[in-house]
């Protein structure tokens, strides 16, 4: 609580202990209503102070203008009504101060929560400076400066390990609570906590360009890209806050001038009574604060959880996605080639891969990097002889002294030896070792783990499409798509394509529906900006992605995006509760004010318990971890 | 040419106003006002003076909402 709440607070304080004893106590005539009017100046002064600024700048209809009107005319009803009845306008103005010191504090505390999820901002780097370390600003820190990080501290500036070695924690960045290992020679970004080593870093930015000051930089001005809804209640505030005034006046003179008419007693006290209720409901705040917070809670909680949206319109968006394409590559599959398996093996499994890897230890083929290391041992290249490399073919090695072969069907027909067509996808490595036929190894680019539960949780969130685009080969791409349950497949694309793709899927799709497209990020950058949304995984470090995307999940994993689209959902959700409940509580308490079943006392607690329901249900919009 | 400032507004409705207020400033081209993170975001139109703007804006900003602080 700030110097000003803290005032407010104990002027409430003493306003409500003055009110009690007013009511408790037997206290009559003039002591009364200097009580009266002592307790309203405490409590009111400062409205009443801007309310006669506003007039005197010509600016009616802000709240304290008419809050000054609704209560200074209940004290002069009373006056004249003789009912000695003062309560009303302390209470109106205890309530209204309770309802704005609540929203101060909830806004200002959920404000700096939100702040402390997002709070990877590294307050100092440690600079090698003759054998000493000394702190200074991150903000100082040349490029290729050597910077040093301990055990516990946050890594300030991206950079390069030159020494050392430690597990970081990266989950203020991507949410994911598993530990990276780094060793010298690893690129280490911004933002990560160091576990367990010491570290020396070259840095490769500046601050500035560090990942986590564009990280903090794009949270920060998410909240200032409106959404549809937010721009809906600003229209909405400026138009409804006249239009109840308005009525107001018409409630007040039209209804006793009918009567008087009609012949039928004017009844003014009574009308000017309800028309000054009508002015307490009048402020738009409840709708006007809790869908910016909704959003802030929303985009806040998101990051927690890894996922960055750029702005309130993009998780708006976000929330009705009904298709989503994918690119294939760095997407669903892991986009490295690894050894998804070995098939007809006449000797042991790993003794294949052995063999394999040893007679390809001379090249430098990703194909034999994966087999190396599908290996898993060091290769002692003292063990193999006679390497002969058969373009377009394979590998003829003579391993511990027994000649190995390896390579495709060509090599083995070319041998005279059988090998046996194989159905699954990708690279096929045939082996025979001392001239028999020993199996095949399958190399291929491995689905993520859990790109099959994305898929299957999107379509569970709403998603009704599914699509794949790949430059992948036919057979490929189909099975891919087969065993993850994608809808449906775009193959043999040139990157070109993948936009025209992508084009006629947005003619299709209806016309409230959006259109996701979610890429790695590295060549897609047109197909992510002519996207709905453009969805960029795997972005830590990667600016291009950063840049061109509206929604980018920090890591790669693909069950963030069914994540995002359900945290957008429930944000979403959130403020369309919100804006119903505040607009049918206030239209009722408008109603039942006219009809004159409502008193002043009730208006007031139903404008701010409105007003705290909304913003404490904003808040809920934080809580996304578990969806 | 965007420039970014520290605010101080205690009600969202108000922040609206600002907003409101200095987007109707002469030489503003357009003024964003973030109440979550009070701050606002004003891009000049061009060949403006910021500083005789930014006089202007808070001068507005004052106009509508008393109690509002726009930090230079």
């Amino acid at each position: 609580m700030n110097k000003k709440q803290k005032i407010m607070l104990c002027r409430i304080a003493a306003t409500a202990v003055l009110l009690l004893a007013l009511n408790l106590l037997p206290i009559t005539g003039a002591v009364r209503i200097i009580l009266y009017l002592a307790a309203y100046l405490t409590i009111g002064y400062d409205i009443l102070r801007k309310a006669g600024k506003g007039i005197a700048k010509r600016r009616m209809f802000d709240e304290n203008f008419l809050m000054a009107v609704a209560t200074v005319g209940a004290i002069a009803l009373a006056i004249i009504d003789k009912s000695g009845d003062f309560n009303e306008a302390v209470l109106v103005m205890l309530f209204y101060q309770i309802g704005e010191l609540f929203q101060g504090y909830a806004v200002g505390k959920s404000r700096r929560s939100i702040s402390a999820l997002m709070d990877i901002r590294p307050d100092y780097a440690n600079v090698e400076c003759d054998g000493q370390l000394k702190k200074v600003d991150p903000d100082e820190v040349a490029v290729g400066s050597v910077i040093v990080v301990q055990p516990g501290e946050k890594v300030p500036i991206d950079g390069e390990v030159i020494s050392g070695q430690s597990s970081l924690n990266t989950s203020a960045l991507t949410g994911e609570s598993l530990p990276r290992d780094v060793h010298a020679g690893d690129e280490v970004i911004s933002g990560c906590i160091n576990m367990t080593g010491v570290l020396r870093v070259r840095t490769t930015r500046e601050f500035g360009e560090s990942t986590v000051a564009k990280i903090l930089e794009l949270v920060e001005n998410s909240t200032s890209r409106k959404s549809r809804s937010e721009q809906f209640i600003s229209r909405f505030a400026r138009v409804y806050t006249p239009a109840v005034c308005y009525s107001a006046l018409a409630l007040a003179v039209l209804p006793p001038v009918v009567r008087l008419i009609l012949g039928m007693g004017a009844q003014w006290s009574e009308w000017i009574y309800r028309a000054l209720t009508f002015l307490i409901v009048s402020c738009p705040c409840a709708l006007v604060i809790s869908i910016p917070l909704s959003f802030f809670a929303g985009i806040g909680g998101a990051s927690k959880e890894g996922v960055l949206v750029k702005g309130s319109n993009y998780l708006e968006e976000l929330s009705r996605t009904k298709t989503v394409v994918f690119d294939k590559t760095g997407t669903l599959t892991q986009g490295v080639f690894e050894v998804s398996g070995v098939h007809h093996p006449q000797i042991a499994k790993e003794k294949i891969l052995e063999y394999a890897a040893l007679a390809e230890c001379a090249s430098s083929h990703p194909i034999s990097k994966s087999l190396q290391k599908a290996y898993g041992k060091e290769v002692d290249r003292s063990r193999v002889s006679d390497i002969e490399e058969i373009g377009g073919e394979g590998v003829k090695a003579v391993v511990d002294g027994v000649p190995v072969a390896a390579g495709n069907g060509k090599l083995m027909r070319r041998m005279g030896l059988e090998a046996p067509e194989c159905r699954s996808v990708g690279t096929i490595v045939h082996v025979a070792v001392d001239g028999s036929y020993v199996g095949h190894i399958v190399i291929s680019d491995i689905e993520k783990p859990t790109a099959k539960e994305a898929i299957e949780k999107l379509k569970k969130s709403g998603v009704t499409k599914t699509v794949m685009l790949t430059g992948d080969a036919r057979r490929v791409a189909e099975q891919v798509a087969g065993d993850l349950g994608v809808d449906e497949v775009h193959s043999e694309l040139l990157p070109g394509d993948k936009v025209d793709e992508v084009e006629k899927l947005l003619a299709r799709k209806g016309k409230k529906e959006v259109l996701a497209f979610v890429g790695d990020g590295v060549n897609d950058a047109p197909v992510l900006s002519r996207a709905d949304i453009g969805i960029a995984m795997g972005a830590m470090g990667s600016d291009a992605a950063i840049e061109a995307a509206d929604v980018v999940l920090m890591d790669d994993d693909p069950l963030k995006i069914a994540k995002a689209i359900r945290i957008s959902r429930k944000c979403i959700g959130i403020v369309y509760q919100n804006i119903t409940f505040a607009l049918v509580v206030k239209f009722t308490c408008l109603l039942l004010t006219a009809l004159g079943y409502a008193k002043m006392g009730a208006a007031i607690f139903a404008d701010v318990g409105v007003m705290v329901l909304a913003v404490l249900n904003a808040i809920r919009a934080l809580r996304v971890h578990n969806l | 040419m965007k420039k970014t400032y520290k605010i101080e507004v205690d009600c969202a409705n108000c922040a609206n106003l600002m907003e409101e207020a200095a987007n109707k400033t002469e030489g503003v081209k357009s003024a964003v006002v973030n109440f979550m993170t009070q701050k606002m975001t004003v891009e000049f139109a061009g060949g403006q003076d910021e500083a005789a703007v930014m006089k202007k804006v808070v001068k507005n900003c004052k106009d509508v909402e008393d109690d509002c602080e726009i930090y230079l």
